[in-house]
């Protein structure tokens, strides 16, 4: 009897943009089917394994909206080197809580956090060019750079995650049952 | 005029002036919708009922049913319409259901959910919309606002005091009250009202009672807008 | 423009024009272009003045004032000025003088000085398009704008002259009519048409309709003689005669011309239609933009009430009593549609009823109602006097009588030109003098987009139907400017209603403009199309419907602009990246490469 030859393992990386990391932390609840899927999937750059920069990968699975330069240049590098982009949870798909300031122009949130406050010494507004630069809106994913899917919920429960994780890995085109798909 | 009609293969009987949602409706058989509510004179705004008649897209709520017509509903070309009035109605607004006392109880995002709407798609408008907390017992927050006008039915036509209306036009249409300072706690609106109870999202909140039921077992949690 | 508006006492004014209209709600439309014509705008103390004596809740007010372009709940200056945004008056230049007006007057477009003296922005199409660019001023169109005339009225602004005294040629407006055959070439005498049909009586004028096989001119073409049998058989505790000159199709300017020429046809055909009926009560539904024909129009109708053709006991006739009064919008496309015109003139928001039931059995104050285009009414007064066999002899197959065509654009005679319907497009290209034309757009935004190779194809309800709109564009013009320019007309008008309309054609036009700034790539393209997919099957009324036929019909046609413009293979953000940290880069006066966010590579 030939030997069965596995297919290459799956590479997989995650990263939390204007996020909590709630939907990280809800990824975890998958609990003990972490094992079974270890067995198909290797762990690119991601808050597991601590790698700075994303490699090629089969699937990228991004949290959180894009309020930053920081977050511009993370997404783009995952949309180049992940073969398919998932945006997981609200702040992703819509921005989420990060996004309730777009109706207020940046320069009053600004002054506000650093200048105005009650309790706030007369601040200054961080201008180290170490730091990212926040962009006037927090935007989805989605009006960044193309995404292939999503998983919704703040935070997607594990079992949408590893109902979605579980259809790419067999190949199949995610989709949700019903009672998996939730906005809250 | 009675008869029946076939939807998705069934048959639906109706009575004299029905549409075709009440008669699928009193069969049993739900059809999607939004700004339809039994208690008001259809109104068919939101066009999240529409069903194929013989091939032609027309609102069930408003289309008078026939004798003999072929209803198309629950078909991937029509939810997939639906699906794109859902996200249509998701950009337009701020729909941050996490945050929203109506999540899980909300008519939006059930019929999100029944029609497996998992992203809003287009690109949001994120409007700047008022938030109006004037009233002593209800929250105006009119960032959810469909402008499925059941509130100005409501008022108007049960309560008998036109607080709300819709002014603007197209992309710029927006809910108002029955005031000069446009604040809730200005106008006679009260709890008795029907009004107050009418809204299918998160706009007219009563105040004191949020998170009293915990998400996860809100009334959409518990029995899901049919599958 | 009213000098002393600040100080005027809103509610003397209010009180005024209610009791002029019998304190009736129904002529809300009315009593509020009155209000504001003195007023400038419709102030909240305004409103409580409306609210009080009215007897209407303050939500109704501004649910009606809200909707309608030339009602303004915010000062929007003693002088506001509106540039005609058609595609035409792009051509000759608008946007061009739009901008040297703006620099001129020191104002941002959209935006009321800081003085409070004017306000400069757009409106659509004014009907101007044979003498553009136009604009509105206060309501009042201007035509034949250039930079002289421009600068001229930038000055009478800031001298603060009343527009009363302001020359009057910059008013003047041409009836350029070309090409005249029934309609605009006879001189019916007032009332000679009503003889002669009344001694046929109703039935025999139902017949004559028939037999002259006229349709009506707005478009869709339904048989004229069926609707006023259907009207006439209705039951109901009044019938209604209307005319829709609700003129609002971009590109049309034909009712315009009618209705100076040739008035007292239209009238005619009203009165005709009223004793078919047994109406005592008619309408005219003239688009505000029109609002300066509203005397002369008033002069011909209290003529005809002199001469016995208006009034009680009409030619003699005891119990044929009629009276036509006019009714005048106030910026809102989507009253040409016959039950949003009929909202609108109940002094409601123009929002397209549900139909069933039809205006001919519910329709004004619910009963049964005729609503004709202005040249409807014409074409059936001349068939009330020369007969439907007389009629039906012009034409071509289905398509009997004469059309009168809005011609603008690239050509060297723009004008009205009344043509037997069969004319062909390529004979009409040649008659005004439009020469390397790539395409014609027939029936404005909402009709089709007729390309080169189809020039042999003919003016008929069987072929290409039109309202009156027929814009010529030349070789030069690039046909994705002017279907973008036709879905922002959509997108200002859509009236809201309805989530696929209100939304939809909001994100077309944001889409569309994306692809001009060059962020467009195959996605949004195809997003574009299924857009206008759901459009057209989803929308409440014919808005909805046909607000997709520009992008569809260019793209059909003319693909090339469009794949042009799709300059990215991947997607890409449609806004600036870079710009929308600007705000984040001054306060804090970073200038670092990380203050900044190239194109992605």
């Amino acid at each position: 009897m030939a030997d069965v030859t596995l297919p290459a393992k799956f590479r997989v990386a995650t990263a939390s943009l204007a996020g909590c990391f709630g939907c990280h932390m809800s990824f975890l609840d998958i609990d003990e089917r972490l094992f079974d899927l270890v067995k198909h999937v290797e762990f690119d750059r991601s808050p597991l394994t601590d790698i700075k920069h994303v490699g090629k990968c089969d699937i990228g699975l991004i949290e959180g909206g894009v309020c930053n330069t920081e977050n511009v240049h993370v997404l783009r590098e995952f949309r180049h080197n992940c073969r398919i982009l998932v945006a997981v949870g609200a702040c992703a798909i819509n921005g989420g809580l990060p996004a309730q300031r777009n109706h207020l122009p940046l320069e009053g949130v600004l002054q506000e956090v650093y200048q105005t406050s009650p309790g706030l010494a007369a601040g200054l507004i961080p201008d180290d060019p170490e730091l990212p630069l926040p962009l006037d809106k927090v935007h989805p994913l989605h009006e960044v750079v193309h995404v292939d899917y999503v998983i919704p919920g703040c935070p997607p429960s594990a079992d949408a995650i590893w109902s979605v994780l579980g259809d790419l890995i067999a190949g199949r085109e995610p989709a949700l049952a019903q009672r998996l798909i939730h906005f809250d | 005029m009675s008869g029946s009609f076939k939807l998705d293969g069934r048959e639906i009987p109706f009575r004299d002036g029905q549409t075709i949602l009440q008669a699928a409706q009193d069969a049993g058989q739900d059809i999607p919708h939004l700004c339809y509510h039994p208690d008001f004179k259809p109104h068919g705004s939101c066009k999240v009922c529409s069903v194929r008649i013989d091939g032609r897209t027309a609102a069930s709520c408003t289309t008078p049913a026939r004798d003999g017509m072929q209803v198309d509903s629950n078909v991937p070309e029509v939810n997939e319409e639906r699906r794109t009035l859902l996200q249509m109605l998701f950009v337009e607004g701020n729909h941050f259901c996490p945050s929203c006392e109506k999540s899980g109880a909300c008519r939006l995002q059930a019929t999100a959910y029944q029609v497996q709407m998992v992203s809003p798609h287009f690109d949001h408008f994120f409007p700047d919309r008022p938030v109006d907390a004037s009233h002593p017992d209800y929250l105006l927050d009119t960032n959810r606002c469909i402008l499925c006008s059941l509130c100005v039915r409501a008022s108007r036509d049960v309560d008998g005091k036109n607080v709300f209306a819709l002014s603007g036009r197209g992309i710029r249409t927006h809910l108002i009250v029955n005031a000069a300072s446009g604040r809730l706690g200005d106008t006679d609106f009260s709890a008795g009202d029907k009004a107050a109870h009418v809204c299918p999202v998160g706009v007219i909140l009563k105040k004191r009672v949020g998170f009293a039921v915990p998400i996860g077992q809100r009334p959409f949690d518990l029995a899901p807008a049919e599958e | 423009m009213n000098e002393l508006s600040t100080r005027i006492d809103p509610s003397r004014i209010v009180n005024r024009v209610v009791a002029h209209h019998d304190g009736d709600v129904h002529e809300l439309v009315q009593i509020l272009r009155e209000v504001q014509e003195a007023l400038d705008w419709i102030s909240p103390e305004t409103i409580d003045c409306l609210v009080a004596a009215l007897g209407v809740p303050r939500t109704k007010i501004e649910a009606v004032a809200g909707f309608y372009s030339f009602f303004y709940l915010v000062p929007r200056g003693r002088y506001r000025v509106l540039f005609s945004d058609n595609i035409t008056d792009r051509m000759a230049g608008s946007e061009a003088l739009k901008n040297r007006m703006c620099r001129n007057l020191w104002i941002e477009p959209g935006k009321v000085s800081e003085d409070g003296l004017v306000s400069v922005d757009l409106t659509s199409c004014t009907g101007m398009c044979d003498q553009g660019p136009g604009m509105l001023v206060n309501n009042r169109a201007i035509t034949r704008l250039d930079d002289a005339r421009l600068d001229a009225i930038c000055e009478l602004i800031r001298d603060t002259v009343p527009l009363e005294q302001w020359p009057a040629d910059f008013f003047r407006v041409d009836s350029n009519v070309r090409r005249a055959d029934m309609l605009l070439g006879g001189d019916m005498a007032p009332g000679a048409a009503m003889k002669a049909a009344t001694t046929r009586g109703a039935a025999g004028m139902l017949e004559e309709l028939r037999l002259a096989g006229l349709r009506g001119r707005g478009g869709a073409g339904f048989a004229t003689a069926t609707k006023w049998s259907m009207c006439r058989e209705a039951a109901g505790e009044a019938h209604y005669v209307v005319c829709n000159a609700d003129e609002g199709e971009p590109g049309t300017f034909k009712d315009r011309v009618l209705l100076t020429e040739r008035p007292d046809l239209v009238f005619e055909g009203m009165t005709l239609c009223a004793q078919v009926l047994g109406a005592q009560r008619g309408f005219l539904y003239l688009r505000g933009e029109y609002r300066y024909l509203l005397d002369a129009l008033q002069a011909v109708l209290e003529r005809r009430r002199t001469a016995g053709l208006l009034g009680r006991s009409i030619m003699g006739i005891d119990g044929f009593d009629f009276d036509i009064r006019i009714h005048i919008g106030a910026g809102a496309y989507v009253c040409g549609e016959e039950s949003a015109l009929i909202e609108s003139l109940e002094g409601k928001r123009g929002t397209p009823r549900n139909r069933p039931p039809f205006p001919v059995t519910c329709g004004y104050r619910d009963q049964p109602t005729v609503v004709n285009n202005v040249e409807t009414f014409a074409s059936a007064a001349l068939i009330g006097l020369h007969g439907g066999v007389w009629f039906a002899a012009v034409g071509s197959g289905q398509s009997a009588g004469t059309k009168l065509l809005s011609v603008s654009g690239d050509c060297e005679r723009p004008g009205i030109y009344e043509y037997p319907f069969g004319v062909t497009i390529a004979q009409v290209l040649e008659d005004c003098g439009a020469e390397d034309t790539q395409a014609v757009q027939v029936g404005g935004p909402s009709g089709m987009c007729i390309a080169a190779s189809e020039f042999s194809r003919r003016i008929a309800f069987e072929d290409v139907p039109t309202a009156g709109a027929f814009m010529a564009f030349g070789a030069q013009r690039d046909m994705f400017d002017v279907a973008r320019n036709f879905t922002r007309f959509f997108a200002h008008e859509s009236c809201g209603f309805c989530t696929p309309c209100r939304v939809g054609t909001s994100l077309l036009n944001n889409l569309m403009d994306k692809l001009a700034r060059g962020q467009g790539s195959p996605y949004d393209f195809s997003e574009i199309e299924k857009l206008n997919r759901r459009l057209q099957s989803l929308s409440h009324c014919g808005l909805g419907h046909s607000a997709c036929n520009p992008v569809l019909e260019t793209i059909a046609k003319f693909r090339s602009s469009y794949e042009r413009r799709l300059v990215h293979t991947d997607y890409v953000p449609a806004f600036d990246l870079d710009r929308a940290l600007s705000a984040a880069r001054q306060m804090t006066r970073r200038k670092d490469a990380g203050a900044h966010i190239g194109e992605d590579s």
